[in-house]
């Protein structure tokens, strides 16, 4: 982060990893067999129903653990909440729908912190461990990888067209957003430590191209993502087209458009789209080629679906990139 | 009579729903809107092309956008 830049943060032997490029946890190796991840993650309600957003926040917030390879075990909950207009109510329920994820996933809720705020948000700080050998980075694509994601995308589009009353909780569409939100990623995180997948990272805030842009730097290796393959919300395409886009996506668009290859072929809406902002999204996977067959063969057992978007090349340039391919 | 749409002040999609709002409701064959952000400068004019309305200028003025578009293509 740009106002990070200046701090001299203090480095450690034992730290596997800090938050250089992008990374959204700490990693602490206590000893051989054990290290620590630690995360917090917290935002403003995306839904206007409280235990829904819960779950959400919930899940959004132990993806940064699973994405590292970890097993989450102890979590404290962020709260802000007015004191006074919103009623206490809707607390219990944020609070009631996260402790059902927390739950889910087998984690301890052992306390949080509250703060009195005009503006709801929540979320949580989260303890996990991993074996240090089993760490997942987005530093270790290798060319000829090949790179699936785990959820389609859209989601953000699709948030803001619900704000704006374009689709309601009676829908399909409405479901199909809450569930593919509130969809924990720890079956998927259990299989890449299985398998000992070395390189992945989770689709939130920067949207795909975003932090495929991170793995291409972290890893010194160019991505090759096919639009075509890429899984999206349809109706989300439908409001691009009507001009339900969020401003952070435009953000992303700008950050894209200046840092990475794209074909002349991929229009203007489905680089919205690739760029677009996710909330609790899925993995993006770099799958060794000879682990592919077993990738996909344990994600079919457990019912999780995933989508073979792209591989991963040698960066014949200096600076390594994404390229955008229709 | 020019019927002006001030969108400034609101956040994405108010701007876009209150100009498809707008263009639905009126019998003006020209409208212009007010805005003050990049992004509900992009997402109008995407809206307006949607409905196949055309955008015929697109003013900046000071710190806001002044669009102008009309029923005929």
């Amino acid at each position: 982060m740009e106002v990070l830049k200046n701090l001299e943060i203090p480095s450690h032997l034992n730290l596997i990893q800090s938050f250089e490029y992008g990374a959204d946890a700490g990693i602490y190796k206590l000893n051989d067999n054990t290290a620590i991840i630690f995360s917090a993650d917290f935002f403003t309600p995306v839904v206007d129903d409280p235990y829904t957003f819960g779950q959400i926040a919930v899940a959004n917030s132990l993806s940064d653990i699973y994405v590292c390879g970890g097993k989450p075990l102890l979590a404290l909950n962020l709260i802000c909440f007015p004191k006074k207009g919103i009623p206490r109510e809707v607390l219990e329920e944020i609070l009631k729908g996260g402790l059902s994820k927390m739950k889910e996933a087998e984690v301890l809720l052992v306390g949080g912190h509250s703060v009195d705020d005009p503006e709801p948000k929540y979320g949580l700080a989260v303890v996990g461990i991993a074996h240090p050998e089993k760490i997942i980075t987005n530093k270790n694509a290798k060319v000829g990888d090949l790179l699936y994601i785990s959820k389609p995308i859209g989601l953000g589009i699709l948030i803001t067209a619900y704000k704006g009353n374009l689709f309601n909780k009676e829908t399909h569409l409405y479901n199909k957003m809450i569930n593919t939100m509130t969809q924990l990623n720890n079956k998927l995180a259990e299989i890449m430590i299985e398998i000992e997948l070395k390189c992945a990272t989770d689709i939130t805030g920067f949207g795909l191209i975003g932090h495929a842009l991170e793995m291409a730097i972290a890893s010194r290796k160019n991505l090759i993502i096919y639009t075509h393959k890429v899984p999206y919300f349809k109706e989300a395409k439908e409001f691009i087209q009507m001009g339900i886009i969020p401003e952070g996506d435009y953000q992303n668009l700008s950050f894209c458009k200046k840092n990475a290859k794209i074909h002349p072929k991929v229009s203007e809406e489905n680089l919205i789209l690739l760029c677009d902002a996710q909330t609790s999204g899925g993995f993006l996977v770099s799958v060794p080629p000879e682990k592919r067959e077993i990738f996909e063969k344990k994600t079919k057992e457990k019912n999780i679906s995933i989508y073979l978007i792209g591989e991963i090349k040698n960066s014949e340039d200096e600076c390594p990139t994404v390229e955008i391919l229709p | 009579m020019i019927e002006i749409i001030d969108v400034r002040g609101l956040s994405c999609p108010e701007p876009v729903l209150r100009t498809l709002e707008a263009i639905k409701k009126t019998d003006k064959e020209t409208l212009q809107i007010l805005i003050d952000t990049e992004t509900s400068k992009e997402n109008i004019i995407r809206a307006v092309n949607s409905v196949k309305w055309k955008i015929l200028e697109v003013k900046k003025e000071l710190d806001s956008y002044r669009i102008i578009i009309t029923k005929h293509q």
